[in-house]
C-alpha cells in the first residue's frame, strides 16, 4: 500500500506528570510491561504499514525513543525518528517534517493509541472512497461509558475531552460536522449548507476521535502552507476540511498536484463525463457528487467537492488514548483484564502473567488480571490484585498490591499497602507506606509508615 | 368506502373494551387558514371550498377524517363561515351514521391560536384530538399515530402533541419542497422521535445552524433532518387548549405554539414527531401546493380520494388510460386532443384543435376552437374563446377568455374576470373584480381584514354586474377585472409560489447565489478555527461575557432606581429577577450593585465637582442597604472587597489613593464586617506583590482591627 505512516509520539506530556520525565518520555511509558508506543507500531506492522515515521517533541528524547525502536524493531519495520519543537502542536509537527513526506497517502496516528482496530481497514475505507481525509472513530471506550452512567450528564462537564461531537451522514461514512467535546459547553453550529445538501445528518456524542487520521498528501501538505496559523490536526485542519467539503479550496487553486489529481480534474472539468461515469457505476453516488452536479444534473458553475470520511470500529473494538494518568491507568488494567488480547502474553489458568523468572514468597497470591514482570520477587504473605508490576522490582512481605501500575526497579519494603496508584521506576517504598490513588514519580522515596492519599509525589 | 366502515366499527369496539371511559375520536378541523397566500380567490370564497380537482378541499379532508375512524370533527368556520355552513349543511357529512360535524363559528378570530382559544371555551373536546387544517389532503390511518401517542402518554404526561411528517427533500436552490412550503429544520431523538429543533422560514443570512448543547447532554445521537416535510396533521391532548388559553400570546400554531414548548423547559412538554412513508399527507398553503396535490391526486397517489371513486358527492368520473379523467356528457371535437393527466368536467364542450394537456377543466366550461391549455386549473363554467393560449394557470368561476388572449404561467384570474380580446396577462398576475385592500397584511400574514371583506362581499360585483364601469379594465378591450399591483419585494418571491414551474432562468441565477454564498461562507471559516483555539484556552469566555451583561443590568436597573426614585425593595426584586434569570450567586448580584454604586458616585463627582470621598458616602449611606440582602457570609463581602479593588485598578482609578477610607467607611457602615476584611487580607497573604497593593494600604486599618479585635478577646 502507498501509504506512508507519521506516528507523533508526543514528549513530556504535562498531563502525565508526574509519570513522565525527560528519561520517561510519554511515548515510553509501559503499559503491562512494555512501552505504549509498540502498541502502535505492531497495530500498523499487522496492517503491512511498515514505512513510519515517528515525530517525537523536544531535542531530549528523540535518543530514547530512536534506541528503543532501533533496539526492538530493527528488522521488522524502516522507522524514520524526527524530533520537532515543543509546542509546535500537532499541524507544525507535519509541517515540520513535511519534506519527508512523498507518498501519495498519509496516515497520522497517534503513539499513545491503544486499540485493536486494524488501520488497514481506515487506509481502504480512505481509498474507496478518494476522501481528503478519513478519521477514525470509535465508541467511548467501556471505562469510559461506565463512569459516564454512574454520574449521569453531569459527568461530561468533567471529562469534556473525551467526547467529540461529530455530525455523520445516513450511512455513516461521510464526516459533516466535528467538535471536540470541549465545545460541549457551548451550542452546537451545523452548516446548513451541508445540511441541505445531505438532507439528513445523525449528530453524535459518543464516539471518540482515535486521532487516527488518514489525509492526502497534497492536500494536507497544501492546507498545512496555506494556513500558517494552524496548529492541531484535530482542532484546526480536520474541522477545516470538513467545514469546507462542499466548496473546496483545495482542488483548483494550485497547479502544482494536477498530475496527482489528474483523474479528478477530468471528472470536475466535464460533467457529462462524471455523469456518465456515475451512471455507469452502479453504486448509488455519493452527495458530494450529486451535489457537484447540481440539481437535475446541471451546475452552471463548476462545483468543487471534497470527501471527508470517517471510519467507525465496531463495539467491540477496544481503543483508548494514553492522555492522562486516568487513562494510564485504565489502559493498564484493560489490557491486562477485558482486552487482555492486546498484551500479546498469554494467560496461566488464573487468569495472570507470571514470568518464569518472578520469585514468590510463601502464601503470596497474585490474583487474576494481574501480570507480574521479569525478575520480580515478592515476600511473604502478599496479596496482588488487577495490578501489573514491572521488571526486576523487589517487594517484600505483607504487601498488599491492589489496582495499581509498578513500573521497573521499584523496592517496597514490608508491610506497605498500595491502592489505585501509579509508582514510577527506581521508586523506594519504605516499610509500612500507605498510598492510596497517588502517583509517584521516578526515584521517589517514601519514608516508612507515611501514608498518602491523592498525591502525586515527585523527587524535587 | 363500505367496506372502511365495516373495519371501522370493529376497531371501535376493541377500543371499547381496552378503554372503559372511552371518549369518542374528535378532530379539530380549521376552515380557515388564516393566512392571505390565495388572494384575491378567498375575498370572495372561503379557501376550503375552493375546488382541487373538482372537489372542494373540505371534502377531501372530511371523507379522509372519516375514513380514519375520527367520530366528531369540529369545524372551525371564521372568514365566510356562512358559506361553509350552507355547504356543509347541503353535503352528505352532517347526516352520517358515526360521524358527525359540527360548525363553530366566529367572525373576530384572526389565527389559529385565537380559533383554539375559543374551542377551549366551548369545552367540547374531551380527550385526544387530531388538528387539522380544512385543506389537507391524505389518506394515512391515524391508528399507529394514535397508538403510539397514547402509548407514550400513559408514560409521560408531559408529551402533549404528536406532529406527522413526511420525507420531502427541499431543493437546494430554492430551498423549498415541491408544495412551495419553505425548507423545515428538525433535530428529532432518534429513538424516543422526540423533536428537539424546529425551524422553519430559515434565516438565510445565518449559514450556520445553532443547536444547543444540552440536547447531547441527554441523548448520545440526534437526528438533523432537512429532507421533512411537516404535514400539519396534528394528534394533540387536550393540554394543547388550555395551553393555548395560557399562552394568550400564541398565534400561529408552529411558529408560537411548536417553537414555545420547545424552547420552554420549565413546564416540560414534550412534542413527538411520526413519520409516515408510504401514506400521503399534504397541505395546501400556496399556489404551488395546490398544483403539486392537484397533480398527485390525479396520478393516484391520495386514493382512495381520487376523482373517480365518489368519496363526497362528486359527479361520477371514469378514468381512462394515461390518466385521463372523463366526467358524463363531455361534447368533444374529434380535432381536439387531451393529453395525459387531465381532468375534464360534466357537461364541457371542446371545440375543434383545441389541445389540452396536464390540466382540470370544470364543470360546464366552454372551450373554444384553437385553443392551447397546458397545466390550468380552470374551474366551473368558465368561456375560453377561439384561440386562446393558456399556460400554468388559475381560473376561477366564471371567467371568460375573448379570442385570442394569452396567459402566460403563473396567472390568476378570480371569479367571473373577463379577459379583453388579444390581451397578454403577464406572468404571475393577480387578477379579480374586487379592489386589492389597500391595508397591505401585516409580516404575520394574518387575514385581519377578514371582517372587513365580509362587506366587500356583500356589495360584490357578482350580484350587480353593472359595477363594471367602477372597475378599471385594464385587462383589455371589454374586459373585466384589476390587475393587483404586487410590490417589488413581493415580486421577486412570486415565482416561489405560483402555480406554474419555476423557470430555469431563474434556478441558474439562484443557483449562482448559492454558490457566492459559500464563498463568503469560506472565507468566513479561515478566522474561525483561530476562535475555536481562543476559545479552548479561556473556555470561561462565555461565562465572563454573561457575568458583563450582568453587571450592566444590574447596573442599569440601579441608575434607573437612583434617577426615578424606586423604592428599594423594587430594586431588589429587579436584581433578584435578573439573578436567576443569568443563574448568579448573590455574591455576583453584590458586587454588581456596588460596582454600580461606585460608579455612581464616580460620576457624580465628575460632574458636580465635588470631593469623591463625599460623594462615595452619600451614596452608600443612601444606597448601602441594597447590598444588604446579597452580603450573607463573609465571602460575598470578601467579593466587594475585591471588586472594589478591581474598580481601582481598572475602572475607577480615582478611587486607588482612597481605598482605605473607602473600605472604613464600608465598614462603619456595617457593610463589610471586621472578619471579611481580615480575611481578605489572610487570603491576599500568598498573593503576587503586584496584587498586594491594596492590602499594604490597608495595612494599618488592618493592624487596626486586628488589635481591636484581640482586646476584645
Amino acid at each position: 500500500m502507498d501509504f506512508q505512516v507519521v506516528v507523533l509520539a508526543g514528549g513530556t506530556s504535562k498531563k502525565l506528570a508526574p509519570l513522565v520525565s525527560k528519561d520517561v518520555p510519554k511515548s515510553l511509558l509501559p503499559v503491562a510491561n512494555r512501552p505504549v508506543l509498540s502498541y502502535v507500531l505492531e497495530l500498523l506492522e499487522q496492517s503491512n504499514l511498515k514505512d513510519l515515521i515517528v515525530v517525537v517533541e523536544g531535542e531530549d528524547t528523540d535518543g530514547l525513543v530512536e534506541n528503543w525502536i532501533s533496539e526492538a524493531y530493527v528488522d521488522r519495520l524502516h522507522v524514520q525518528v524526527a524530533s520537532v519543537p515543543e509546542e509546535v502542536g500537532t499541524a507544525g509537527a507535519l509541517r515540520a517534517i513535511a519534506h519527508h513526506l512523498t507518498a501519495s497517502d498519509i496516515l497520522v496516528v497517534s503513539g499513545d493509541l491503544v486499540c485493536d482496530i486494524s488501520p488497514g481497514a481506515v487506509a481502504a475505507a480512505h481509498r474507496r472512497h478518494d476522501a481528503v481525509v478519513t478519521a477514525m472513530l470509535c465508541s467511548v471506550p467501556v471505562s469510559g461509558t461506565q463512569d459516564s452512567a454512574s454520574s449521569g450528564g453531569k459527568d461530561k462537564t468533567k471529562k469534556p475531552g473525551k467526547f467529540n461531537i461529530v455530525g455523520l451522514d445516513l450511512t455513516q461514512q461521510f464526516l459533516l460536522y466535528i467538535a471536540a467535546g470541549i465545545d460541549v459547553e457551548k451550542d452546537l453550529r451545523v452548516q446548513k449548507n451541508i445540511l441541505r445538501a445531505v438532507g439528513k445528518m445523525e449528530i453524535r456524542a459518543d464516539l471518540m476521535d482515535a486521532h487516527l487520521y488518514a489525509f492526502k498528501r497534497s492536500v494536507l501538505q497544501q492546507v498545512l502552507n496555506q494556513k500558517q496559523s494552524f496548529r492541531s490536526l484535530k482542532q484546526d485542519v480536520v474541522p477545516y476540511l470538513v467545514k469546507s467539503q462542499l466548496r473546496s479550496e483545495i482542488l483548483f487553486n494550485g497547479g502544482a498536484q494536477v498530475e496527482e489529481n489528474g483523474n479528478e480534474k477530468d471528472a470536475f472539468s466535464n460533467n457529462k463525463v462524471m455523469l456518465s461515469q456515475l451512471l455507469a457505476n452502479a453504486s448509488t453516488p455519493s452527495f458530494h457528487e450529486l451535489y457537484a452536479l447540481g440539481p437535475n444534473g446541471f451546475a452552471p458553475s463548476e462545483r468543487k467537492t471534497h470527501k471527508c470520511c470517517v471510519y467507525i470500529a465496531s463495539k467491540n473494538t477496544y481503543c483508548a488514548r494514553l492522555n492522562s494518568i486516568q487513562a494510564f491507568s485504565d489502559i493498564n488494567r484493560d489490557v491486562i483484564g477485558d482486552a487482555s488480547h492486546l498484551s500479546r502474553c498469554s494467560f496461566s489458568v488464573h487468569n495472570n502473567v507470571i514470568h518464569p523468572s518472578a520469585v514468590l514468597g510463601l502464601k503470596t497470591t497474585v490474583g487474576p488480571q494481574c501480570m507480574l514482570g521479569e525478575g520480580s520477587q515478592m515476600g511473604d504473605k502478599c496479596s496482588v490484585k488487577r495490578s501489573v508490576i514491572g521488571r526486576h522490582c523487589r517487594i517484600g512481605s505483607n504487601v498488599k498490591v491492589v489496582n495499581s501500575v509498578i513500573m521497573n526497579h521499584v523496592t517496597i519494603g514490608d508491610g506497605c499497602s498500595i491502592q489505585g496508584s501509579v509508582i514510577s521506576s527506581n521508586v523506594q517504598l519504605q516499610e509500612r507506606a500507605v498510598l492510596k490513588d497517588c502517583q509517584i514519580g521516578a526515584g521517589f522515596v517514601v519514608t516508612a509508615g507515611s501514608e498518602y492519599k491523592g498525591e502525586s509525589l515527585a523527587r524535587k | 368506502m363500505v367496506a372502511k366502515k365495516g373495519a371501522k366499527a370493529g376497531g371501535a369496539s376493541e377500543d371499547a373494551v381496552e378503554d372503559l371511559a372511552r371518549v369518542p375520536l374528535q378532530a379539530i378541523l380549521l376552515a380557515d387558514s388564516f393566512t392571505t397566500k390565495f388572494r384575491p380567490i378567498t375575498l370572495e370564497c372561503p379557501k376550503v371550498l375552493l375546488p382541487l380537482v373538482n372537489t372542494p378541499m373540505i371534502d377531501y379532508t372530511l371523507a379522509w377524517l372519516e375514513s380514519a375512524d375520527v367520530e366528531e370533527v369540529f369545524v372551525f368556520c371564521c372568514s365566510h363561515s356562512k358559506q361553509i355552513i350552507n355547504y356543509l349543511d347541503k353535503s352528505k357529512w352532517t347526516n352520517q351514521p358515526n360521524f358527525s360535524v359540527t360548525t363553530i363559528e366566529s367572525q373576530n378570530c384572526i389565527s389559529a391560536g385565537d380559533a383554539l382559544r375559543l374551542i377551549y371555551e366551548r369545552n367540547v373536546i374531551q380527550g385526544d384530538f387530531i388538528l387539522v387544517s380544512g385543506d389537507t389532503v391524505s389518506n394515512m390511518m391515524l391508528t399507529q399515530a394514535l397508538q403510539e401517542h397514547k402509548e407514550r402518554r400513559k408514560k409521560d404526561n408531559n408529551a402533549v402533541m404528536t406532529m406527522v411528517i413526511k420525507q420531502s427533500k427541499p431543493s437546494q436552490i430554492t430551498r423549498q419542497t415541491r408544495l412551495g412550503t419553505d425548507e423545515l429544520i428538525m433535530a428529532i431523538d432518534p429513538t424516543t422521535k422526540q423533536l428537539l429543533y424546529y425551524e422553519d422560514k430559515a434565516d438565510d443570512s445565518k449559514q450556520t445552524l445553532t443547536l444547543d448543547k444540552s440536547f447531547l447532554s441527554e441523548n448520545p445521537s440526534l437526528s438533523l433532518l432537512n429532507d421533512k416535510q411537516d404535514c400539519y396533521i396534528d394528534i394533540c391532548s387536550p393540554e394543547v387548549l388550555s395551553l393555548f388559553t395560557d399562552n394568550f400570546d400564541y398565534q400561529h400554531l408552529r411558529r408560537h405554539f411548536v417553537k414555545g414548548l420547545l424552547v420552554d423547559d420549565i413546564m416540560g412538554y414534550k412534542i413527538f414527531t411520526h413519520e409516515i412513508h408510504s401514506s400521503y399527507a399534504a397541505r395546501i398553503d400556496n399556489f404551488r401546493s395546490y398544483d403539486s396535490v392537484s397533480k398527485d391526486i390525479i396520478q393516484r397517489w391520495t386514493y382512495p380520494l381520487v376523482p373517480d371513486v365518489q368519496f363526497s358527492i362528486n359527479n361520477p368520473t371514469k378514468l381512462e388510460r394515461h390518466g385521463i379523467y372523463r366526467a358524463s356528457n363531455i361534447t368533444q371535437s374529434r380535432s381536439s386532443q387531451v393529453g395525459p393527466f387531465t381532468y375534464i368536467g360534466i357537461d364541457t364542450v371542446i371545440g375543434n384543435n383545441t389541445v389540452i394537456s396536464n390540466s382540470v377543466i370544470g364543470d360546464g366550461c366552454k372551450i373554444g376552437s384553437n385553443v392551447a391549455i397546458d397545466g390550468c386549473y380552470i374551474w366551473h363554467n368558465v368561456t375560453i374563446q377561439d384561440g386562446c393560449k393558456l399556460r400554468h394557470a388559475i381560473l376561477c368561476d366564471g371567467v371568460v377568455m375573448k379570442p385570442g388572449a394569452v396567459l402566460e404561467p403563473g396567472v390568476v384570474l378570480s371569479y367571473k374576470v373577463i379577459v379583453g380580446q388579444e390581451f397578454v396577462v403577464p406572468s404571475y398576475s393577480k387578477v379579480s373584480l374586487l379592489p386589492q385592500p389597500v391595508k397591505q397584511d401585516s409580516d404575520e400574514e394574518l387575514e385581519y381584514a377578514d371582517s372587513n371583506t365580509e362587506v366587500i362581499v356583500t356589495t360584490n360585483p357578482l350580484e350587480n354586474g353593472d359595477s363594471t364601469n367602477n372597475i378599471g379594465s385594464d385587462i383589455g378591450e371589454n374586459g373585466r377585472g384589476v390587475i393587483w399591483s404586487i410590490s417589488e419585494v413581493d415580486h421577486e418571491e412570486e415565482w416561489r409560489h405560483s402555480v406554474s414551474p419555476i423557470p430555469d432562468s431563474k434556478l441558474i441565477e439562484l443557483t449562482q447565489l448559492v454558490n457566492e454564498d459559500l464563498e463568503v461562507l469560506i472565507q468566513d471559516d479561515q478566522f474561525l478555527p483561530i476562535d475555536v483555539r481562543e476559545s479552548d484556552t479561556e473556555s470561561d469566555g462565555d461565562v465572563r461575557d454573561e457575568s458583563q451583561h450582568f453587571e450592566k443590568e444590574v447596573e442599569a436597573t440601579f441608575l434607573r432606581g437612583v434617577n426615578e426614585n424606586v423604592k428599594e425593595e423594587h430594586i431588589i426584586l429587579e436584581v433578584n429577577s435578573l439573578r436567576l434569570s443569568y443563574n448568579m450567586a448573590s455574591e455576583n448580584c453584590a458586587s454588581a450593585l456596588f460596582y454600580s454604586m461606585m460608579k455612581l458616585a464616580l460620576d457624580n463627582s465628575r460632574n458636580l465637582g465635588q470631593d469623591l470621598v463625599k460623594c462615595t458616602n452619600d451614596v452608600v449611606s443612601k444606597w448601602g442597604k441594597l447590598l444588604r440582602p446579597y452580603l450573607q457570609g463573609v465571602d460575598d463581602e470578601i467579593e466587594v472587597i475585591m471588586k472594589f479593588e478591581e474598580i481601582c485598578l481598572e475602572s475607577g482609578k480615582e478611587y486607588a489613593p482612597l481605598f482605605v477610607k473607602v473600605l472604613h467607611f464600608l465598614y462603619d457602615k456595617d457593610i463589610i464586617q471586621e472578619e471579611a476584611i481580615l480575611n481578605w487580607a489572610n487570603e491576599k497573604e500568598d498573593a503576587d506583590e503586584s496584587d498586594k497593593v491594596f492590602v499594604k494600604q490597608a495595612e494599618k486599618f488592618i493592624q487596626w482591627l486586628n488589635e481591636a479585635s484581640e482586646e476584645e478577646d
